[in-house]
């Protein structure tokens, strides 16, 4: 047992940050160091960049324009990415779609969409969810009728984030409404989002942002060489992409880059005349903070440390619930402490008084864009399968109950 | 002791809540949002028209001849639907600050116009620079021939910008920091060397950055004793958490109802929510929060008429994190529970959330309060 990193890993460690340092376009960290989210245009223009120097696949294989990293490589890219700050790299095309093509996709799929969700060519887009199939996903009800070589899909999915910018969508549906569990029903599609009878509708979530839609599908035809493995075999796929990549689900970069934010931050606010960072209590909750991403951190290493053992197979860890779970409580609790370091000035929303600045309020900007976050991420315990959803996979999976 | 109201109180709720049933839906809510000023005029008529606006003035002033406890029955039931009206800004905070301070003259001038619903107020005493921090004021008024001149600036002043009139804290002698020297003044919002920039906050309420210029002020309103403005504050101040403190009972009440509604109704995995016990638990622990937070609701309201200034403000401090900290945990945990659909605007809980995150830092964070309660420690 031996939890320092070994020199091979910390010179890959610093490789990276180099990397970043020299590379990140100083106007998008300057943006994300206020707590901004990076807009689409920022995620797309970082990942070209990553892309081209053959880090984007992450754990794609490096046939297919993956960088050849070990588990342990990844989480160093990720949390050093994150803690820049960096845009992360779409979620959907890098975590999602890609490793379920590599995984199921046919080669004609593979060379069709890889590179292209590589350099977001393609912004990819998931339509799991449903009105009345949110944490039981296989009650989904939109579904693909067969004709000739097409799929007719009709139905609706909902919390469908970046629908209204995307160009493609992986979709559920249920091609077998008669099968003998509900389970077996469903099937894997790729839908272009250009396609006629799509329509995307937005929703307005509680900081205001336009992230979510519904998207509605009426009378959709689907190529049926655009289905992800077999027929009816649809949950097979759903399960490898909800499983897969959990190890970067506890976003402990973005928690520490948070962090330390705030900890700048309370430098700048005065606090009964002394800066806030002088504040025994403040310290002491920083402090706690520490404590705790420390403990989620070497739990991360051993979840990610056994999978590379496996042989980068396998399974995935029931102990991944674990990362989700504590990493979004970690990550809820460092916008508490955004705000709370804000304090008065988190009450407005300052964006008319930002637009008529001359010269930029940084303590401002970042009180204002700290409650944006902490109001979002709100749904950080929602999405990916909820807290409460987590614990019943830990109580059946770990306990056996 | 005695928890129950009186008849006249009882009274007064059921009035109150049965005016906001038949005028207060969140759909209702939404077109008073969309006016000019954010909120429903001919809704701040009809509170005039049922006394409302009165209810902590005395009866000679043509108020309703309330204290405390009845601020606390209106504030919860407004809390409930989510009132976006200036009632704290107006009876709570800036007719409060007359009724405790005001001569005669002033109380004759002010609290019969707010009682039948034609002058609104608000309180200007939170600057830029001073976190929550009150003896933090650096707008200064300084003596010229016989009148007050003001200079400086003051901070989301909640509905300054609807506002008729002003209670303005400025430093007449002393330091920043210094707690003798601030003194405060009614100030019309139409006064020249007075500019408001108003913008929306969290809680979809307005309010607005005062700046004062040379503004000139007659010695008839200075309200209160030249230099001893931080005791009017202080109470003022007190009366708006106690106020606040109700308001957020009424809006866990509400935010704990509507949970309990949804999970009989939504159905995942084959049965209602509601049946499955992390759910339960939850919404055990949701419940638990809030009459914990009622409890020191009532301890605020109490504490109103406290004579003694140590164990007032002693008793205020824990009321005030005790409430803010359930007001965090219920309407996190809200939101939680319904899961999408609680984090949009479409639906009411995530606004109640905003409200309870605005309310939980107004005059004071928990860690502020805590800090204060920790210093007494001995």
């Amino acid at each position: 047992m031996d939890l320092r990193f070994t020199p091979e890993e910390i010179a890959f460690r610093e490789e990276v940050r180099a990397f970043i340092r020299d590379n990140l376009p100083t106007d998008i960290r300057d943006r994300m160091k206020l707590g901004h989210s990076p807009r689409k245009e920022d995620i797309v223009r970082w990942q070209r960049i990553l892309n081209a120097k053959g880090w984007a696949g992450l754990s794609w294989p490096k046939e297919w324009g993956g960088p050849g990293w070990t588990a342990i490589q990844k989480m160093i890219f990720l949390e050093e990415n994150q803690v820049a700050p960096a845009p992360e790299l779409s979620s959907f095309n890098i975590t999602m779609i890609g490793p379920v093509l590599l995984q199921f996709g046919t080669e004609e799929q593979k060379k069709r969409f890889l590179p292209r969700a590589a350099n977001i060519d393609d912004w990819w887009c998931q339509g799991f969810s449903e009105p009345g199939a949110g944490s039981d996903l296989a009650s989904l009800k939109t579904a693909a009728k067969r004709e000739g070589d097409h799929y007719i899909v009709n139905g609706q999915k909902i919390w469908t984030s970046t629908a209204h910018v995307a160009d493609w969508c992986f979709l559920l549906v249920r091609t077998n409404p008669n099968a003998r569990k509900r389970q077996e029903g469903i099937s894997f599609l790729l839908v272009d989002m250009k396609t006629p009878g799509i329509t995307v509708r937005p929703i307005i979530s509680i900081d205001g942002s336009h992230h979510l839609n519904e998207v509605f599908f009426d009378d959709v035809k689907v190529p049926v060489d655009l289905r992800v493995y077999e027929e009816n075999k649809g949950w097979d796929v759903a399960k490898f992409l909800l499983g897969n990549e959990r190890t970067g689900i506890a976003r402990l970069g973005k928690s520490r880059e948070r962090v330390n934010a705030s900890v700048e931050m309370a430098r700048q606010v005065n606090n009964n005349g002394r800066p806030l960072i002088e504040d025994s209590t403040f310290r002491q909750r920083v402090a706690q903070l520490e404590i705790d991403m420390k403990a989620l951190e070497i739990t991360q290493y051993r979840v990610v440390s056994a999978y590379d053992k496996a042989g980068g197979s396998g399974r995935p860890d029931p102990l991944s619930s674990v990362l989700k779970v504590k990493g979004t409580e970690l990550l809820q609790a460092t916008t508490e402490l955004a705000i709370d370091v804000a304090g008065p000035m988190a009450t407005p929303i300052w964006a008319e008084e930002l637009a008529a600045l001359n010269e930029p309020d940084d303590l401002l900007e970042a009180s204002s864009a700290s409650v944006g976050a902490y109001l979002f991420l709100r749904a950080a315990s929602i999405y990916g399968g909820t807290n409460e959803i987590q614990k019943n996979i830990l109580t059946k999976a770990v306990l056996g109950l | 002791m005695d928890f129950e109201p009186s008849d006249d109180q009882r009274l007064l709720l059921e009035s109150v809540s049965r005016m906001l049933t038949d005028t207060y839906s969140f759909a209702q809510r939404k077109t008073y949002l969309a006016a000019p000023e954010g909120y429903s005029t001919a809704m701040w008529a009809r509170f005039a028209e049922q006394g409302l606006l009165g209810v902590p003035f005395a009866e000679e002033y043509g108020g309703y001849g309330g204290g405390a406890q009845e601020i606390m029955l209106v504030m919860q039931a407004f809390g409930r639907v989510l009132v976006l009206e200036p009632y704290l800004a107006t009876v709570v905070l800036g007719g409060g600050a007359v009724r405790i301070a005001g001569t005669d003259a002033q109380k004759k001038a002010i609290l019969p116009a707010i009682c039948e619903g034609n002058l609104k107020m608000a309180f200007a005493h939170s600057e830029r620079q001073a976190r929550y921090d009150l003896t933090d004021v650096v707008t200064t008024a300084k003596r010229d021939g016989d009148a007050w001149v003001l200079d400086g600036s003051k901070t989301v002043v909640q509905h300054g910008d609807t506002a008729d009139k002003l209670v303005i804290s400025a430093r007449t002698s002393g330091e920043r920091y210094d707690a003798d020297g601030i003194t405060l003044f009614l100030v019309d919002t139409s006064a020249p060397g007075l500019a408001r920039r108003s913008y929306a906050t969290r809680d979809e309420t307005r309010a607005a950055d005062i700046s004062l210029g040379n503004v000139r002020v007659s010695d008839a309103d200075v309200l209160g004793e030249v230099g001893k403005g931080l005791a009017i504050i202080q109470a003022v101040i007190d009366a708006g958490i106690a106020a606040t403190a109700a308001e957020t009972v009424g809006a866990m009440e509400a935010m704990n109802e509507m949970t309990l509604e949804y999970s009989k109704t939504r159905v995942q995995f084959g049965a209602p929510i509601g049946t499955y016990q992390v759910v339960q638990h939850r919404m055990s622990d949701m419940f638990m929060t809030q009459e914990q937070g009622r409890s020191m609701a009532m301890l605020a309201t109490m504490m109103m008429d406290e004579e003694d200034q140590a164990t007032r403000a002693h008793n205020m401090a824990m009321a005030k994190v005790g409430v803010a900290q359930a007001g965090r945990y219920v309407s996190q945990s809200a939101v939680q529970m319904h899961g999408g659909i609680g984090m949009t605007e479409e639906y009411a809980v995530g606004h109640y959330f905003r409200r309870c995150m605005v309310m939980e830092r107004l005059w004071g964070d928990p860690a502020y309060y805590l800090q204060k309660l920790a210093d007494e420690v001995n």
